[in-house]
Order: structure tokens, then C-alpha cells, then sequence
């Protein structure tokens, strides 16, 4: 009963569908914007899986950026969220429909 | 030796200075300070380099040399002998023959600057300082240009001189008739100058350089062109093409007589004394070049004689001081001229020398006349002047005296050298040379005693024909008193120059009384190897004797007729004059060479500028205009093709695409998660295609 | 055999985790179950050899990021249900559908995956320890990258400060 780094990668691919499927389905941006967290974690799990697939910690360096490009996303996003809300008054992405014609 | 760059660069320094800050802040006396003095330093430095050179040992050696930098780095170029190295350095030489130039120029100009100082007095302030900044810089350039160690320097100087004394006759520009010399002298120049670049060429693609030196070598070893005539005819005939213009030779002299449109330092410095010598220092400075081709030295020769001698003519008649002068010294140049063609360089380096000094004198004379008769310049309204100008008076007797030849002044020995070698080697030659001393001593002497001696004329009033010769003076504030002696800025450089004209003879005794001192001293600069130095002809001590009193007979004749026609008897004169009256009109009028110009040149300038301007308006422009029409035809042809043809494809294709975007449009929802869905619909498409192509 | 279990439990927690993130009807339930998922995460790593990356999950994600999360959460402060609207022209069905398909091609591409050598035991590389291995390899070969995100950061901390000002 080894795990192989198709263990790894299953659970990844797996993990990685769940966000996939927060972000398209779910209508709360903070949701949202938690399911792409979801995502980016499941990258991590890719990368280091990887890692020490090839016995080198570059991949868990890519791993570290991708933590700081997540913070700095939460951040960022975080703030257009709040930005709608005082707007708006709302975090429905269905009632932000202003990326049209 | 660096000493050698600041014999120009003072002048030069001082143009600048001037040019600068001088017309528009210095007074009048620090202008004229900073002038004399960058002058005097300068011939100070060059007597200082003289006598540096006159310690080394004589002979080729006999030699100093500066180089600044260079101007055209060397780079491979073809001559007719292979491949030369076209180089060109900003290089200075200082021989025997720079030598005696410069000390010359920068005496001579020293003299000028001091005296102009008291002369232009009447300018402006602003005035003042152009006219020194104008002087200054010629005097640079012609430094230059003898200092210049190969063809392109000289030229540089060559040039700036033409430059400033165009500046110079136009100074007072406000004249038509200045302005008007100032661009025939100009223009005239051109000419030369075109067949003095032509000539520079084709020496060095003869030789394969352009440096004196190197040229001179070069040139030793081949053969002299004797029957044929050659690549070196041919550029020393060029390079004399640009002599005549720069030094009044015919057919190129038309322009020195209405140089005199200028103030009469500058006619003195510029057009007697310096500049318009340049065209006899480069035959000299080239005598290796010229002795190898023998028919352009007889071409030299004969046009010197012819120049000598019709220019003697038309000065027989002039009653305006300074065209005498001027045509006076278009004679004297042909002198030279006659000097070197018949290879007697020496001799027209002397004369050059001699007459720089008399003529100078001359003119400085006539100008302190000119000044003491508030800005009279025609003769007939003078006589009698020795009373009120005696210093005047008898500097420029002396100068008279020198120019018709008579012992112990200068011009007995220049041009007693000159005669002499003449008859030696080209009898016709002599012959013109004698009568044209003669018309020398004659004219000379006319000028002499229409202006001083006799009695005195009622001048005639400031403001007629005359008198308009002189207008640009500014002399109002004088009035119209009665003549009056210049101050001693203007009579000490007078004086200083009378001296000169005595004494300065003596360097070039005849070979009868010990030889020449001063043709010894140029001896190795301008040998000519195979002519053996003075144009072959030694003439035997009883000839030479003979020459020399037959000359100076000659002259005491003509003065003699001078004084009995224009003093004694002056109805001589006027009867002559009605006899003659043809041959009188014909030279008071110049021989009409300005008519002939005008007829031929000009005319024929005008014409085909006519023509060609015919030739613009009807076929050029014709031209331009049907390719005009046509544009404008093929433009309306193609406008309607762009309106019903392309148009319509465009607005055609705007319609569809408006059309279809009524559908598209639905797509863009505004929804983020659409624009997910469509992002991810792609991602698995390129999975699937990953999964099936593998 | 430790191992296996070990991934697991871990893997069980974290889908688990996932799915209630994603379903869960009230933000702050998704908050804190992404807090749970997060943890197993860093549990996940510490198995995979990667300790300094494990510590550096809990820190920022559980620490800094998440609780970044709650406050927003808080501070929306919604007067009606988050998600009552629901637009006309929604695909809720076609995300399902496609999110079902890349989980397939990801199950087809594991499926090959399943044939490649074995995870090594990490011993060789984490003799030095993984600290100081990622240490070197943070600040000497990728030191200008690292750089670059620190600049990344600041300019998301300048960002999210404009954004949220009060009276932009």
C-alpha cells in the first residue's frame, strides 16, 4: 500500500476541482474568493509533490511565492469586495454586472 | 617650435577680442591698443623666430616647424603614381622665404594698424572696432597663408584673405559703389581661386602630396617639360590661374582698381603690400614645381610684362590719387611676374619686399593727403599741398622716388635685378620692362606734382562727381578749411616707411657691387636645382653697369618730363591730352576692360542665366505642372473608384459586422462566472487535446 | 505503510473540507472550514518532508490570510441573504458539468501518473535539514524572484489600502 506521486496528484487534481467548482457555482464573492484559495492550495500540493518527486526544494520555493501571490490576491480582492459593499451594499456577483457593453 | 603658432594666433586672438566684445562695448583707444598691440607682439615673436632661424645653420636645414594637429587624417587616395596618403596637418614652417614674409607682413601691418588708428578716427566707435577686427583677422590669414607648411593651410590663408578683403573694400557698405567692389573683388577671386584648387589637385594626384617640401622633392626628379606640354604644366598653369586672380594679373586685374572703394590703410596693407602678393609668394614658394615647366614660366612671364605695361598705361591718365596708385601696383605685381618667369624668383621675392614698403608709403601718404584735404581724392583739385603736408610731401617724394628707380632708394635695386635678369633671358621682355619703368617714373612723378608741387587749385566743392569718391569719409566735422598736416600717428609710420624704402634696398646689392645679401638668405628655398638658381644669364659687370645707368637715365628722363608737363607748362599736358584725345579717352576709361567684362562675361552670365531661366519657367515647370495635372486627374479617377468601389466593400463589411453584433452581443452578460466558464471550457479543451494527442 | 494512512486521513479531511467550504450557506461556516482544510494541508506537507513550508501555511494562511477573511466577512454586514438575486442568464449547470469534465481528464491523467516512480524517502536532500535547504535556495537562486515578490506584496499592501479607503 505505497503512495505514489499519483496519490499526491489525484488528491491535487481533486482539491483543485472543488475551488473550480466554488468559483463557478457560487454566487457570494467571499466565497469566491475562498474557493480560489482552494485552488491555489491545490497547486501547492502539485508543486511539492514535485518537489520531492525531483528531490529539489525549488518547488517548494514556487510554493512560497505562490502563498505571497495568494496574500497579496486576498488582499487586493479583499478590498474590491469591500469597495462593491459600500457601492452596493451588496457581495452578490450576479448583481455586479457592470463588465459589459 | 610653438612659438611659431603665435605669430598668428595674437592677430587672431586679437579679431576675435574685437569681433566679440569689441564693436559692441570698447572705446575707441582700447580698440586701437588691443589692434596695434597683438600686431606688434606679433612681429616682435616673428623677429624672435627669425633670429632663432637665422642661428641654425644655412641650407635646406635652415628650418622651424610646428604642427598643430591634423586636419584630414592620412587616408589612402589615388594618384597617378599608385596609391598616395592624402593626409593634411595644420603645419607651420618657417624657412627663409616664410621668413622674410612675415617679417614684412607683421612690420608693415604693425605700421598700418597704428596709422589707421588716427585715420578712422571719424567712425563710430562700433565702426572703429570692425574695421580693427577685419585687419586683425586678414593679418592672421595671411600669416597663415606664408606660414602654412603645404597647399591646404595656404589655401586656408589663401581664402581669409580674399574673405577680409572683401570685408574690408565693403566696409562702408552703406555705399552701392563699395559694396559693389567689394563683391567684384570677390567674385573675380573666385575665378582664380577655382584654378588654384583645380591646380592643388592635380599636384597631388602628380606627386602624391601636398606638402611644400615633400612636393619639391618629389618634383626634382622628374623630367622637366620642356617640349611637351605635361600634368605639370598643366596644375602650375592652373595654380598660376589663381595667382592672377589673387594678385591682379591680366586678365584678372579689373578688380584692384575698384578695390580702392576701401579706406586707404586697407588699400595699402591689403592691395598693395601684402595680399596681393600672395599669387608671387606661391609661384616662389613653388619655384621647383615652376622650373619644371618652362612654358608656363614663358606664360608667367608674358602676362606679367603685358600686365606691367597696360596697367602702366591706364595709371599714365587716372586723376584719382589712389587709382593711380592701385594701377600702379597692379604694374609693379606684373613685375614680379616678369621676375619669376624668366626664373628669377629671388629677384621677385625683393622686389615684393621693396615694393611693400614704397607702396605702403605710397599709399599711406595719399592717405594722409586724402585726410588733410577732407576726403578729396581727385588730383586736379590738389597742387601745392608741400606747404601744408611737408612731412607728407616728402615721405611720399621718397616713395616716388624709390617705385621710378632711382639710386640709392629701393626700387633701384629690385628693379634694376629684375631688368637685368630680364635681358639675360628674354630681350622682348626687357623691352617692355624698360618702357613700362619709364611709364613708372612718369606717372609716379605726374602724381608727385599734381598733388604737392605747382601752385595751389581751387578745390572744387566736396559734393561733386569727385569728391564722391572719397563721400564715405564722414569728414564733415573738418569743414572746409584750409589742408592741413595729419597727426604723428599717421606721419611717424610715414616716416618709419620712408626709411625703409631708402635703406631696405641695400639687402639686394647687384651681383657687381658683392651680390645679393637677401638672395642668398632665400637662396635654398627657392633653388631650382637644374636652372641653377637665377635663371641662368650672368651678365657681365660692364653689362650690368651699362643696365643700371641706361635704367636710372631712363628714369631721371621721365621724371624730368613729368615735372616739365605739370609743373612748368601745364598746357603741355592738356595740349597732349586734345591731340591724343582717343588714346586719352581710351585709357582714362581703362581700355574698357570693365565694358569688355560686362559685354562678355557679365552678358554672357546674364544670358544663360535668361535661358536657363526660360528653360525652367517652359520645361521644368512644365513639367511639373503636367505631372501636376496628371496627379490631379489620376486623383479624381481614383476618388470616384474609392467612393463606388471601395466604399462600398467597407461599408459593406461595417453593415455584416454591425449586423452580427446585434447577436453576439447577447454572449456578454456581464456575468464574471460566464467569463470563468468560457476560461475553463478552453482549459479543458486543451486537456482533451493534450489527453488525445499525447 | 505509516505513510498511507497518514495521506489518507489527510486527504479525506481536506476534501471534506473543500466541499463544505464550497457549500456551506453562510460565509463564516466557510471561513472556518477553509481553516480546517488548511491545517490538514500543513499536516499533508509535514508527511511530504516539507516542514518549513508546513510552518509557513499555518502562519500566513491559518494566521494572516484567513483571518483577513473573517474580517471582511464581519464587515459586510448584508441586510438581505448574500446570494437572494440570482441573474436570468446564470450557467450553474454548465460550470457543474465542466468542473465534472476536467476531473475526469485529471482522473485520466492520473491514471497514467500512477505508472511513475515512487515518491523518494527525502532523505537525501533533507539531510542538512529542509530548512536551511529552502533557506538556500530562497535567498541565493531565486533571490531576485523573491525580491520581486516582496515588491508584489507592497504594491498589493498600497492596493488594498486605496481600495478600501472610506471616502475613495
Amino acid at each position: 500500500m505505497t503512495i505514489t506521486p499519483g496519490h499526491w496528484l489525484a488528491l491535487s487534481a481533486a482539491l483543485f476541482t472543488i475551488g473550480l467548482i466554488g468559483v463557478l457555482v457560487r454566487r457570494n464573492l467571499i466565497i469566491i474568493f475562498m474557493a480560489i484559495e482552494l485552488m491555489l492550495n491545490a497547486g501547492n500540493i502539485a508543486l511539492v509533490t514535485f518537489s520531492n518527486l525531483h528531490q529539489q526544494v525549488s518547488g517548494q520555493v514556487f510554493a512560497l511565492f505562490v502563498i505571497a501571490v495568494a496574500a497579496a490576491e486576498a488582499a487586493v480582492g479583499l478590498g474590491i469586495v469591500l469597495a462593491l459593499y459600500r457601492n452596493k451594499e451588496t457581495v452578490n456577483i450576479d448583481e455586479i454586472t457592470v463588465m459589459r457593453w | 617650435m610653438v612659438t611659431l603658432a603665435w605669430i598668428p594666433l595674437l592677430p587672431a586672438l586679437g579679431a576675435l577680442t574685437l569681433g566679440v566684445f569689441g564693436i559692441r562695448f570698447f572705446p575707441k583707444r582700447l580698440t586701437a591698443l588691443l589692434a596695434c598691440t597683438t600686431l606688434t607682439l606679433s612681429f616682435v615673436v616673428s623677429a624672435f623666430s627669425v633670429w632663432q632661424l637665422v642661428k641654425l645653420p644655412a641650407g635646406e636645414a635652415r628650418v622651424l616647424e610646428f604642427t598643430l594637429g591634423a586636419w584630414l587624417p592620412a587616408m589612402a587616395s589615388p594618384t597617378s603614381h599608385g596609391i598616395g596618403s592624402f593626409g593634411v596637418d595644420w603645419a607651420l614652417r618657417l624657412d627663409a622665404l616664410s621668413a622674410v614674409m612675415i617679417l614684412m607682413v607683421t612690420f608693415v601691418a604693425s605700421l598700418i594698424h597704428i596709422y589707421a588708428t588716427a585715420y578712422m578716427d571719424h567712425e563710430e566707435p562700433g565702426a572703429y572696432a570692425r574695421f580693427f577686427t577685419y585687419l586683425n583677422l586678414f593679418v592672421f590669414f595671411m600669416l597663415t597663408l606664408v606660414l602654412g607648411a603645404n597647399f591646404f593651410v595656404l589655401f586656408v590663408g589663401w581664402e581669409g584673405v580674399g574673405l577680409c578683403s572683401y570685408l574690408l573694400i565693403g566696409y562702408w557698405y552703406q555705399k552701392n559703389s563699395a559694396a559693389n567692389a567689394g563683391r567684384k573683388a570677390f567674385i573675380v577671386n573666385r575665378i582664380g581661386d577655382w584654378g588654384f584648387l583645380l591646380g592643388v589637385l592635380l599636384v597631388f594626384m602628380t606627386t602624391g602630396s601636398v606638402d611644400f617640401y615633400a612636393v619639391r622633392a618629389a618634383v626634382e626628379h622628374m623630367p622637366i617639360e620642356t617640349t611637351t606640354f605635361a600634368t605639370l604644366s598643366a596644375a602650375c598653369l592652373l595654380l598660376f590661374v589663381g595667382a592672377t586672380g589673387k594678385s591682379a594679373q591680366l586678365p584678372l586685374f579689373v578688380w584692384l582698381p575698384d578695390a580702392m572703394e576701401g579706406p586707404t590703410p586697407v588699400s595699402a596693407l591689403i592691395h598693395a603690400a601684402t595680399m596681393v602678393t600672395a599669387g608671387v609668394y606661391l609661384l616662389c614658394r613653388n619655384a621647383m614645381l615652376f622650373s619644371h615647366a618652362p612654358q608656363v614660366l614663358e606664360i608667367v612671364a608674358v602676362v606679367g610684362a603685358l600686365t606691367a605695361i597696360v596697367s602702366a598705361c591706364i595709371g599714365l591718365v587716372q586723376t584719382d590719387i589712389k587709382r593711380v596708385l592701385a594701377y600702379s601696383t597692379v604694374s609693379q605685381l606684373g613685375y614680379m611676374f616678369l621676375a619669376a618667369g624668366v626664373g628669377a624668383y629671388g629677384a621677385a621675392m625683393f622686389h615684393l619686399v621693396t615694393h611693400a614698403f614704397f607702396k605702403a608709403l605710397l599709399f599711406l601718404g595719399s592717405g594722409s593727403v586724402i585726410h588733410g584735404m577732407s576726403g578729396e581724392q581727385d588730383m586736379r583739385h590738389m597742387g601745392g599741398l608741400r606747404v601744408f603736408l611737408p612731412i607728407t610731401a616728402v615721405t611720399m617724394t621718397i616713395g616716388a622716388l624709390a617705385i621710378a628707380g632711382i639710386f640709392p632708394f629701393a626700387g633701384f635695386f629690385s628693379k634694376d635685378e629684375i631688368l637685368a635678369q630680364a635681358f639675360a633671358n628674354n630681350r622682348p621682355l626687357w623691352v617692355l620692362g624698360v618702357i613700362t619703368a619709364a611709364m613708372t617714373s612718369f606717372y609716379t612723378w605726374r602724381l608727385v606734382a599734381l598733388t604737392f608741387l605747382g601752385s595751389r587749385r581751387e578745390a572744387a566743392p566736396a559734393h561733386d562727381a569727385h569728391g564722391a569718391h572719397g563721400g564715405g569719409h564722414g569728414h564733415g566735422d573738418h569743414g572746409h578749411h584750409a589742408p592741413h598736416e595729419s597727426p604723428i600717428a599717421m606721419t611717424g609710420p610715414l616716416m618709419v616707411l620712408a626709411a625703409g624704402a631708402t635703406l631696405i634696398g641695400w639687402f639686394g646689392m647687384p651681383p657687381v657691387w658683392g651680390g645679393s645679401a637677401f638672395e642668398h638668405f632665400i637662396e635654398p628655398v627657392i633653388a631650382t636645382g637644374a636652372h641653377g638658381g637665377e635663371g641662368g644669364g650672368h651678365l657681365s659687370h660692364a653689362t650690368e653697369w651699362t643696365l643700371m645707368i641706361f635704367s636710372v637715365t631712363v628714369a631721371l628722363a621721365a621724371i624730368w618730363l613729368a615735372q616739365r608737363m605739370f609743373v612748368q607748362k601745364p598746357a603741355i599736358a592738356d595740349a597732349m591730352a586734345a591731340r591724343f584725345s582717343t588714346a586719352h579717352r581710351w585709357l582714362t576709361d581703362k581700355l574698357y576692360f570693365d565694358e569688355l567684362y560686362g559685354a562678355t562675361v557679365v552678358a554672357g552670365t546674364y544670358a544663360v542665366s535668361r535661358l536657363s531661366f526660360w528653360f525652367d519657367r517652359t520645361v521644368v515647370d512644365g513639367l511639373v505642372n503636367g505631372s501636376a495635372a496628371m496627379t490631379v486627374f489620376s486623383s479624381w479617377l481614383s476618388a470616384l473608384i474609392d467612393r463606388r468601389g471601395v466604399d462600398g466593400v467597407v461599408n459593406g463589411v461595417g453593415n455584416t459586422l454591425h449586423d452580427a453584433s446585434f447577436g453576439f452581443r447577447r454572449m456578454h452578460t456581464g456575468l464574471t462566472q460566464n467569463y470563468a466558464l468560457a476560461m475553463v471550457l478552453g482549459v479543458v479543451v486543451f486537456v482533451g487535446v493534450y489527453l488525445v494527442v499525447r | 505503510m505509516g505513510t498511507a494512512i497518514a495521506f489518507y486521513i489527510l486527504a479525506a479531511l481536506i476534501l471534506t473540507g473543500g466541499v463544505l467550504v464550497i457549500t456551506a450557506k453562510s460565509a463564516v461556516h466557510s471561513v472556518v472550514w477553509l481553516v480546517g482544510t488548511i491545517i490538514a494541508i500543513a499536516a499533508l506537507y509535514v508527511v511530504q518532508h516539507a516542514e518549513f513550508l508546513a510552518v509557513i501555511q499555518v502562519l500566513v494562511y491559518a494566521g494572516g490570510i484567513v483571518v483577513l477573511y473573517l474580517f471582511v466577512v464581519m464587515l459586510v454586514n448584508l441586510k438581505r441573504p448574500a446570494e437572494a438575486i440570482v441573474h436570468p442568464q446564470r450557467r450553474e449547470r454548465t460550470g457543474l458539468l465542466l468542473g465534472g469534465a476536467l476531473l475526469a481528464q485529471f482522473a485520466a491523467v492520473a491514471f497514467y501518473a500512477f505508472n511513475s516512480p515512487q515518491v523518494g524517502t527525502a532523505a537525501t536532500y533533507s539531510a542538512r535539514g529542509n530548512v536551511e535547504a529552502v533557506a538556500r535556495a530562497l535567498y541565493v537562486e531565486y533571490l531576485v524572484p523573491f525580491e520581486v515578490a516582496s515588491v508584489l506584496l507592497l504594491v498589493a499592501m498600497v492596493g488594498a489600502i486605496v481600495l478600501a479607503r472610506r471616502d475613495a
